[in-house]
């Protein structure tokens, strides 16, 4: 579904991730790991288009179609979704109707409420995007986002940090549901998920792992595998063992 | 003028500031104006009014199809009382002049809200008054349906000098809402409202108000607010349309304690606009409260977003929110906050923020699947929409088409 071939991102003229190639295939979920600063988010928003992160090599095909040069926008409406780390406050802009622009031409307001309830959300509705809102409820924000979204594709960056862990399970929940983890066969969705914890593995399946070390993927492998080695060496164990 | 509710000393006051100039804003010659208008017929029925002037009237809230969603009209244009009415027992709408007549007593209010000596502007409006409305709500009297009137100006180069009288007698509600409009789009004129609250003791006052005017126009209100105990005067105030001049810097006073102001503006400056507006509220009584929250877009224009908040006593509490946007390379915003404390145990604040769209909020909306004029359109949209506690269903209805008539246009 998703192609990375030799891809290397500048973001303000500084070179951040240099030639990595990955695949991401339907239904499956991939998981990078890496520690702060080893290009992991630079990796997403490349990915997603913001003009920021400059693609100085390399391509990215979505569904078999070169989308390198696409603007954010198009690449949205082509099925990649993204959940943001840390979103910006829209100041005037409603959860409500920011709900009702991902749900595009499916719009139905009964939908929102439904899918907000399901997120613990409903009071947020009323109020403006981002505004106030507790690391909990950020996180869960994006998720209504996305469910009204339903991209295909998902990018998920560090959907466990700032989340305590009354909200981890839930959060945790809906990403299985929007990657159709649940399912045991005929998934359509795939994601790719970006942790420095790997905390959100406890929640969430993930078929396969790489971890991302100075801007280059470092290693592949079993996600609990590559997990369980960084929980007893660290990154520093991945930064000596052979790439 | 029924001389017997004048007062000389007024009159004298506002002889020798004739020539005062106002404090802020640009100068303005008052002679550049005609002062006298031809007369317009009284229409007992103002649905009958031709359709483009309703259809202006509309644009600023005024609804003439459908007398069953206002407890009261009030219309002049020119000099004019073209139809004055009230539509619920205990509530009185009519010409101030009318007002001054029918109830001597009213002269203990006349410039007690305002200075009749404050600047040329208020001299103009009590040496040269034509009419202006007069609205109260007798004590206890909750009115069902807003009331509207409509300050028009039809006659090209004439100064319209209006004096508003607003009296919300103790425990009554009353919710106005009032257009300024003009005539046709390349209409010049000076418009002087000079409009004087009184919110008595456990009432509570909304007035909304929409200015439609045209490029060429020079707009100068003076308001004054006086709020007694328990009191509640909120404030909505757009003007989304070109205007050559607009200076005004409403004053509420809360005299009694735990009285409450709010004012909410929203403002878009078009290149040639120059807009000078704030709100102030002095607290003068213990456990007073105000809030002061303005928007300002400009597309090309210049505006000047004031708010004052003074502290006599503690404790009252105020709060200054000042935002603007930015969206063209040629506007300029310049927010002026101010606080005075004057004892200790005021909690008065303040924030303002001026800029462009942040490309980061854009870019987060186009990730949801929005194009980049989807985005923009979204924000701007919310930007405008101030939320505004205690406003009627029907009021809030009239500013969101405001907005939505504006945003066509804006983006």
């Amino acid at each position: 579904m998703l192609e990375i071939e030799g891809l290397s991102v500048e973001v303000e003229g500084k070179g951040i991730v240099h030639d990595i190639s990955v695949n991401v295939d339907i239904g499956e979920t991939l998981v990078l790991f890496g520690p702060n600063g080893s290009g992991k988010t630079t990796l997403l928003m490349a990915i997603m288009g913001f003009p920021r992160y400059r693609v100085t090599k390399g391509r990215i095909v979505f569904k078999g179609q070169d989308i390198t040069h696409l603007p954010v926008d198009e690449r949205a409406r082509m099925g990649i979704g993204i959940l943001f780390q840390r979103p910006p406050v829209v100041r005037g802009v409603k959860m409500r109707e920011m709900v009702r622009a991902c749900l595009g031409e499916r719009e139905d307001g009964y939908v929102i409420d439904e899918m907000a309830q399901r997120l613990n959300l409903v009071d947020l509705l009323d109020r403006e995007v981002n505004y106030g809102f507790s690391g909990g409820e950020v996180k869960r924000s994006e998720l209504l986002q996305l469910m009204a979204q339903s991209p295909e594709f998902i990018l998920l960056d560090e959907p466990d940090s700032g989340v305590d862990l009354v909200n981890i399970s839930l959060v945790g929940e809906m990403i299985n549901e929007l990657l159709q983890e649940d399912r045991m066969r005929s998934r359509t969705k795939s994601g790719l998920i970006i942790t420095h914890t790997g905390h959100i593995l406890d929640y969430v399946n993930a078929d396969r792992a790489c971890v991302l070390l100075y801007g280059g993927i470092w290693c592949r492998g079993n996600p609990r595998q590559i997990l369980s080695s960084i929980k007893t060496h660290g990154y520093e164990g991945c930064a000596v063992c052979q790439k | 003028m029924p001389e017997v509710a004048r007062s000389k000393a007024a009159r004298e006051r506002a002889e020798r500031a004739r020539e005062k100039a106002a404090s802020l804003g640009d100068d303005i010659d008052l002679d550049a104006y005609s002062k006298v208008a031809k007369e317009h017929p009284y229409q007992d029925d103002p649905s009958r009014l031709p359709l483009e002037t309703k259809e202006r009237m509309l644009e600023t809230g005024v609804i003439l199809d459908d007398s069953s969603q206002r407890s009261g009209t009030f219309l002049q244009v020119d000099h004019s009382v073209i139809h004055s009415k009230a539509g619920q027992e205990g509530l009185e709408v009519m010409s101030s002049q009318e007002a001054l007549e029918k109830h001597p007593w009213l002269s203990d209010y006349w410039w007690r809200a305002v200075a009749v000596d404050a600047d040329k502007f208020t001299a103009q409006a009590e040496l040269h008054q034509t009419h202006g409305y007069f609205i109260r709500a007798l004590p206890g009297v909750k009115a069902i349906q807003p009331i509207q009137a409509c300050l028009y100006l039809a006659q090209h180069g004439l100064a319209q000098n209006v004096h508003n009288l607003i009296i919300a007698e103790e425990g009554s509600e009353l919710h106005i809402i009032t257009g300024c409009a003009t005539a046709p789009i390349e209409q010049e004129g000076l418009h002087i409202g000079i409009s004087e609250f009184y919110v008595k003791k456990g009432a509570k006052l909304t007035f909304t108000m929409i200015h439609n005017w045209a490029p060429k126009m020079a707009v100068r209100p003076r308001s004054g607010i006086i709020i007694e105990e328990g009191g509640v005067f909120l404030s909505n105030y757009m003007c989304l349309k070109p205007v050559r001049t607009l200076q005004m810097y409403p004053t509420a006073q809360c005299l009694g304690e735990d009285a409450l102001v709010r004012f909410n503006s929203v403002l878009v400056a078009a290149p040639g606009t120059l807009m000078d507006v704030g709100s102030r509220a002095i607290l003068a009584a213990r456990g007073s409260r105000a809030e002061v929250v303005s928007r300002a877009i400009t597309t090309g224009g210049t505006i000047i977003a004031r708010g004052h908040l003074v502290g006599q006593v503690a404790p009252v509490k105020g709060h200054l929110e000042c935002r603007g946007l930015i969206l063209s390379e040629e506007g300029r915003i310049h927010a002026i906050p101010e606080l005075e404390g004057l004892v200790e145990g005021v909690d008065l604040s303040h924030e303002a923020a001026v800029g462009k769209i942040a490309e980061e909020e854009i870019e987060y909306l186009m990730a949801r699947g929005l194009s980049r004029d989807q985005a923009i359109a979204a924000i701007v949209r919310g930007f405008l929409s101030v939320d505004i506690e205690g406003l009627p269903p029907q009021l809030e209805a009239e500013l969101q088409r405001a907005v939505d008539l504006s945003e066509k246009e804006l983006l």
